[in-house]
């Protein structure tokens, strides 16, 4: 039998209380909330001192040419509180040129590689961040390939190497 | 009329005459080194044909070593993306010559299904390689079949100086370069700031 998280109504209460009425809806028992780009630090703060104890994920969505979308990316920040065990979807959404959030690191440790990972493969940036380097790419890469204007076979970096032949090695 | 060879040498039974390129390439071809470089699914098979039931043992080829020194046979098994591309040609620049490079499965050679920014389409556009392995994984039959060819080649090919890598000439070519004057280089008399830390370290510290 699937589990269902414990309800998150007061934690949304909470969140209209100090920001006003923000969008939320709830698939299969998980909640989603979307919260702006600029108090979205404080927003995290206040879900971190209202026991969100764990940040599970940080990821990102391109929606580029998405059909209804005003936005360009869509922020995915999985919360939990281990102690009562409720999880909150966390949506922040940002646009070109020069996507950026406040980085969440003050407050999740764990968010360190997570956030530079979303910076390697999206070009978010996460303003505060203490290291905000490429995770998975090469640091000579120039490009962020997971945004959906980037081509697939990408633009000649992988053919862009010396090339060992006999005589050199 | 009879021709007069001179003297005719008797050979016992036991004794074989052969040339010494041929022996040396016989004792090199019987105890290849493999260094793994396995970085997906080939690697496990890699592992199946170094393992009890297909046994590399049998052709001499069972010693994998995880040092590029110790080693005269790279295997790459598996794709290759392109952050990993410069630590597979720093491992091959490594190794000792004489030395040989299998390149096994689908991705290696060729990229496979991984036709993406990240992977390199096929290892032979950066490093020199002598067998290609086909197959996605290839069964530990087919890589103990590139290893017999390997060392066919090797039988048929392969010098006692390396003349067929020109093994001498890039040598020369090497040590010219270490032998002009260079702050890199650790002999002290080529070079000269190595030569003035000397002088200075020679002198007595003077202590304010």
């Amino acid at each position: 039998m699937p589990h269902t998280p414990p309800a998150v109504d007061d934690i949304l209460t909470a969140l209209v209380e100090r920001f006003g009425p923000v969008e939320s809806s709830v698939y299969r028992g998980q909640t989603r909330v979307v919260i702006a780009a600029e108090p979205a630090f404080e927003a995290f703060s206040l879900l971190h001192s209202r026991g969100f104890d764990l940040l599970v994920d940080v990821s990102c969505v391109d929606y580029l040419e998405y059909k209804g979308a005003k936005q360009r990316y869509g922020l995915v920040y999985l919360l939990a509180n281990t102690a009562t065990n409720q999880r909150l979807t966390v949506r922040v959404f940002v646009d070109d040129p020069e996507p950026a959030v406040p980085s969440v690191v003050p407050l999740w440790e764990g968010a360190n590689w997570l956030e530079r990972e979303v910076w390697d493969l999206f070009g978010i940036r996460f303003e505060g961040h203490p290291d905000l380097r490429r995770l998975v790419m090469p640091e000579e890469f120039t490009a962020h390939p997971l945004r959906k204007d980037y081509p697939l076979q990408g633009r000649g970096e992988r053919h862009n190497f010396p090339v060992i032949t006999r005589d050199h090695s | 009329m009879a021709v007069d060879n001179g003297p005719k040498l008797e050979l016992p039974e036991n004794v074989f005459v052969s040339k010494l390129d041929e022996l040396a390439s016989w004792c090199r071809k019987n105890s290849l080194w493999p260094m793994p470089f396995a970085t997906a699914c080939c690697g496990i098979e890699l592992m199946a044909t170094g393992a009890a039931k297909h046994d590399l043992a049998r052709f001499g080829a069972e010693v994998f070593r995880f040092s590029p020194r110790q080693c005269d046979l790279m295997i790459v098994a598996g794709r290759v993306v392109m952050k990993m591309l410069p630590v597979l040609q720093r491992i091959w620049q490594q190794m000792h010559e004489p030395k040989w490079c299998i390149s096994m499965g689908a991705c290696a050679s060729t990229g496979g299904v991984f036709d993406t920014y990240a992977v390199v389409q096929g290892i032979d556009r950066f490093i020199p390689v002598d067998m290609y392995v086909p197959g996605c994984p290839p069964r530990p039959e087919q890589l103990i079949q590139a290893i017999i060819d390997l060392q066919d080649k090797i039988q048929r090919e392969g010098t006692i100086t390396g003349r067929e890598f020109d093994t001498a000439g890039r040598q020369a070519r090497k040590r010219a370069l270490v032998e002009i004057a260079s702050p890199l280089s650790l002999d002290a008399s080529r070079n000269p700031v190595l030569q003035r830390e000397l002088a200075a370290a020679a002198e007595p510290a003077v202590r304010s």
